[in-house]
């Protein structure tokens, strides 16, 4: 049971935070390399542009629901399982999710990184 | 790639690090949060070590949103997946939490892929979509595009 509890709270993580990092990627390449920016407009500038884009509020938010269900899993198993093992799937997550929505170039190189931390991550919840 | 965007890519690994370990020593404390009272999970933010760990992956926030900013989802994540080593080790001499070998060997195959994506581009070739990108009037439809 408490088992099931906590890849319950795993897998909302990793849903979670994939529509997240989906939306806050999508958010900052609209606004552009923020250290260029920075120098080129100062930071209010930068902060505005950022906080003022409607993705970026979503992600926030969404970001807020993994943490929340991070904080759940981490009350009832390990820092070393569940924090690699949620997050890691999350990046698996979102190699699909990057290359679907982002249309990211996934290359095999990507994919052979993707698999090789899915692997870790079976290892890990070992 | 600058050795600056690199610094910014080791502010994100030490952070999220650092933060998530300060979080699940402060949780340990706090005990298990039961959903039948759900409001507690609030004030768990009292507990000092959770409130440092929070400050933390703010600063990873700060880091990761600024490298996003410059490269792909799927180049930031993996190139940033070291940070499960330093949590392992820091989970086994501080924390004093079982790490067996097994975790050892995932944590390998992790760091193997970190390897492999730092090789590739940061960021995949495309029009830029940006909005201090030159102002050309697009079709609308191409911007709904899901």
């Amino acid at each position: 049971m408490k088992n099931a509890h906590t890849w319950g709270a795993i897998l909302a993580v990793v849903l979670a935070s994939t529509t997240g990092d989906v939306l806050l990627s999508r958010a900052m390449k609209r606004v552009g390399d923020v250290g260029e920016l920075w120098r080129r407009a100062g930071l209010v500038t930068v902060a505005g542009r950022i906080l003022r884009n409607p993705s970026f509020l979503l992600g926030i938010f969404m970001m807020a629901v993994a943490f929340y269900s991070l904080l759940f899993a981490l009350s009832w198993a390990d820092v070393s399982l569940v924090a690699p093992a949620s997050a890691s799937l999350t990046f698996v997550a979102n190699a699909i999710a990057a290359r679907i929505f982002l249309h990211e170039r996934v290359d095999h190189r990507r994919w052979m990184a993707a698999l090789l931390v899915a692997g870790g991550v079976a290892l890990l919840a070992a | 790639m600058t050795f600056r965007k690199y610094l910014v890519l080791a502010g994100v690994t030490l952070f999220a690090a650092i933060g998530d370990s300060f979080l699940a020593r402060g949780m340990k404390q706090v005990g298990n949060v039961s959903l039948q009272r759900l409001p507690d999970i609030i004030l768990t933010i009292l507990n000092p070590w959770v409130a440092l760990g929070i400050l933390f992956l703010l600063g990873f926030f700060a880091a990761y949103m600024t490298a996003l900013s410059w490269a792909d989802l799927t180049y930031v994540l993996p190139a940033t997946s070291l940070g499960y080593v330093l949590l392992a080790l820091i989970a086994k001499f501080l924390l004093h939490e079982q790490v067996t070998t097994a975790r050892w060997l995932g944590i390998g195959l992790i760091s193997a892929g970190v390897g492999f994506v730092t090789q590739g581009p940061a960021l995949s070739p495309g029009p830029p979509d940006r909005d201090d990108a030159p102002c050309v009037p697009k079709p609308v439809a191409s911007r709904i595009k899901p």
